[in-house]
């Protein structure tokens, strides 16, 4: 073990006196966002990790989730079905989700719904019995073809037999529309890319200067910790929110179809605090890695669990509900649920500000913890 | 002259390595100073200690009359450090490089260029720092050190590693450095950069230091003494021993390390016969003495960088 001293500076000391030559204040302060800024472009890997492969991810589950996910169900109606046309005459609200045609002859539409272009067809028989034929290719869909038309049936009976219903189901979905896959690829994907870009910066940044002896180097310049910081704060957030800006352009393409709704605006104090809780990971990071090979190794094995199991590319909404307590422990959940919620589902002030208030909670704690193992230098 | 520096028994221990044993030390203001020694004898630990990046376990240091330790923001504008190994932003060109640190002490880009342009890197300003050769890395990093104008600079071994044309050169320009007032210390392994460039120097070994005087000045103290050195395995150093004390011979330090075989003496003549005498004189140098011989002198081992 070679020696190791705790040689920290107390607190930040304010820059000492009048500088002399063409000096201009606060150029300290430019001049490191400029240093880290230009690190970040010049440097390939970190531009594809940040800012290319996030967007691939989005394109690629983008296009392959396309038209999944919606709740509608297409149903054929062979010939003439009676309580059909007459729950949609009364306009029962149960038929929103069915998407019915007409005009199909019994062997096409079952050919259709073989294929999966359809997902049921719905007949008369001479006698009144009511055929329903449905695929159980979507499980989802065969439930609620059957639970739907099952519904009307007996709405038709009791209607036949002339009792009022005892009880009755005013059954809506909470969202206006129904949920898009890139509703929820769009927050997800853009928290990972800012898990990547915050909690890379923050600790590459840490590791090659300390082994760079740069770190030795500032301690002798005539600035303050805080200066560095927020400098690299600065340049962190701006990262952020330039793939918060590429995410969100490329998700309301018309092929995509993302609908930005009311106070959206609230993603970017979200992103902001995002950013600083995954800024604080890589102090913790950078501080304890020696080499830039340990600190990406510790990187990925943070964000990769944190994103899968925080909801980053899987929505969580029906995993088991041990898996729905772990993702509570998850920094990156509390950006990918509120920032789902005010971009497209009608959230406001209500979903973010929590939310924001544990990602900053979580700063706090996680920048203590990196202070505690921090080094100028590894010698 | 007002002092620039005082040290007083700083010690300095690495687990089982005293580094640093007691140095005490003063540099005037104006003055241009030197540690030598010879590799891990704790020269680059004393100068951390004085920049102020190091606690000493013990003693007192006093720069510019103000302590440097805890980190003293006063000070840090006053002066420039050079580090052992240069310290560069990644992924920078030199010209960026030399901005940036001078935008720490709020210097502006036009000084920083001018800077650039006085250790003749202007033409390399667009290089990136990592594909620079070591010679112009080190006169980046003597001008990121100079930027802010500091008067009191610390070089830690500019030279090492660098061909003799440029070590050349980067002496010019320490000496102009020195010449405009600033006051000066450098720690180095190479003897004749002390003698050439040092008003004062201290002799370091082993954590201590052994002697403090200007190069001439410890010099003229043994330069009675020339030192002898022939090749070695001409003559076995017992027998020469035996031969020598025979002829009546006057010597001192005689040793052999597998290549040479060197003696000092006051009278290189009788000496000289009894190796003639031996058909022993391939590889024959006889030198008046240097601050290598002042090395050999106080620790009776020859000078090994
Ligand atoms: N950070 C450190 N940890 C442990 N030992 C060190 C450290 N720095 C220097 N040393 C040891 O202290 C001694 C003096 O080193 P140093 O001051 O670098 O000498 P010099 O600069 O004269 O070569 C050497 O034995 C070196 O191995
Ligand atoms: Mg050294």
């Amino acid at each position: 073990m070679t020696a190791t001293e705790p040689s920290r500076t107390a607190a930040p000391e304010p820059a000492a006196g009048p500088a002399r030559g063409d000096g201009e204040k606060g150029s300290a302060f430019v001049g490191l966002s400029r240093v880290m800024l230009l690190g970040f472009v010049r440097d390939k890997g970190t531009l594809f990790f940040t800012l290319a492969l996030p967007l691939m991810f989005l394109l690629l589950f983008g296009v392959l989730y396309k038209g999944g996910g919606s709740t509608h169900v297409k149903v054929a109606e062979v010939g003439r079905v009676q309580v059909l046309d007459d729950a949609r005459s009364q306009a029962q609200g149960a038929l929103d989700a069915l998407e019915i045609t007409t005009g199909l002859s019994e062997a096409d539409a079952l050919a259709k719904v073989k294929k999966g272009d359809l997902d049921g067809l719905v007949m008369q028989k001479p006698d009144g019995t009511l055929v329903l034929r449905f695929s159980q290719a979507d499980q989802v869909k065969a439930g609620t073809v059957q639970g739907i038309v099952n519904s009307v049936v007996q709405g038709a009976n009791q209607a036949a037999a002339n009792v009022a219903p005892k009880y009755s189901l005013d059954a809506a979905k909470v969202e206006d529309d129904s949920t898009k896959p890139i509703q929820y690829l769009t927050p997800g994907l853009l928290a990972y890319a800012i898990a990547m870009g915050a909690v890379y910066g923050a600790s590459f940044t840490l590791v090659t200067w300390r082994k760079s002896r740069v770190l030795r180097r500032l301690r002798l310049a005539p600035i303050s910790a805080g200066t560095v910081v927020g400098a690299r704060v600065l340049v962190s957030v701006l990262v952020a929110l330039a793939q918060t800006a590429l995410f969100l352009a490329v998700a309301q393409i018309d092929y995509f179809g993302l609908k930005l709704t009311g106070d959206w605006w609230l993603v970017l104090p979200l992103v902001v605090c995002g950013t600083l809780a995954f800024m604080s990971i890589g102090l913790v990071t950078g501080s304890l890695a020696k080499t830039e090979e340990s600190a990406n190794g510790m990187n990925q094995l943070i964000i990769l669990p944190m994103s899968f199991l925080g909801g980053a590319f899987i929505p969580l909404d029906f995993a088991p509900s041990w898996l729905q307590d772990v993702s509570r422990a998850m920094p990156l959940r509390y950006l990918i649920v509120p920032a789902k919620s005010v971009l497209s589902q009608g959230g406001g002030f209500a979903e973010a500000l929590p939310a924001m208030g544990v990602l900053l909670a979580f700063t706090a704690v996680l920048s203590a913890v990196a202070w505690r193992f921090f080094n100028w230098d590894d010698a | 002259m007002s002092e620039a520096i005082t040290a007083d028994g700083i010690r300095k221990r690495y687990g089982d390595v005293q580094a640093v044993d007691g140095v005490s030390l003063s540099v005037a203001t104006g003055e241009f100073y030197g540690l030598l020694g010879p590799n891990g004898a704790g020269k680059t630990t004393t100068l951390e200690i004085l920049e102020g990046i190091r606690e000493a376990d013990e003693g007192r240091v006093e720069i510019l009359g103000l302590s440097p330790w805890p980190r003293n923001p006063k000070l840090l504008p006053r002066m420039g450090v050079q580090f052992q190994a240069s310290a560069f932003f990644n992924k920078l060109t030199a010209r960026e490089t030399i901005r940036t640190f001078a935008s720490f002490y709020g210097i502006g880009s036009r000084a920083a260029d001018a800077m650039l342009e006085r250790v003749g890197l202007t033409e390399s300003a667009n290089v990136l720092t990592s594909k620079m050769s070591g010679g112009q890395a080190q006169r980046l990093s003597i001008a990121c050190a100079l930027v802010h104008d500091p008067e009191l600079v610390f070089l830690d071994e500019p030279t090492t590693g660098l061909d003799p044309q440029a070590r050349r050169n980067l002496w010019d320009l320490l000496r102009d450095i020195n010449a405009e007032g600033r006051t000066v210390v450098l720690t180095t392994h190479y003897l004749d950069e002390a003698e050439v460039l040092c008003d004062r120097v201290s002799v370091m070994d082993h954590g201590r230091v052994l002697k403090t005087g200007a190069p001439a000045a410890l010099v003229r103290e043994i330069d009675d003494t020339v030192r002898v050195r022939i090749e070695s395995g001409l003559l076995a150093p017992d027998r020469a021993r035996e031969l020598l004390t025979a002829a009546g011979a006057v010597y001192s330090n005689l040793e052999d390390d597998g290549v040479t075989l060197a003696l000092s003496t006051a009278e290189p003549g009788p000496v000289l016969s009894v190796l003639a005498e031996q058909n022993a004189l391939r590889g024959l140098e006889v030198r008046g003495a240097t601050l290598e011989d002042v090395f050999l002198q106080l620790t009776g081992r020859e000078y090994r960088a």
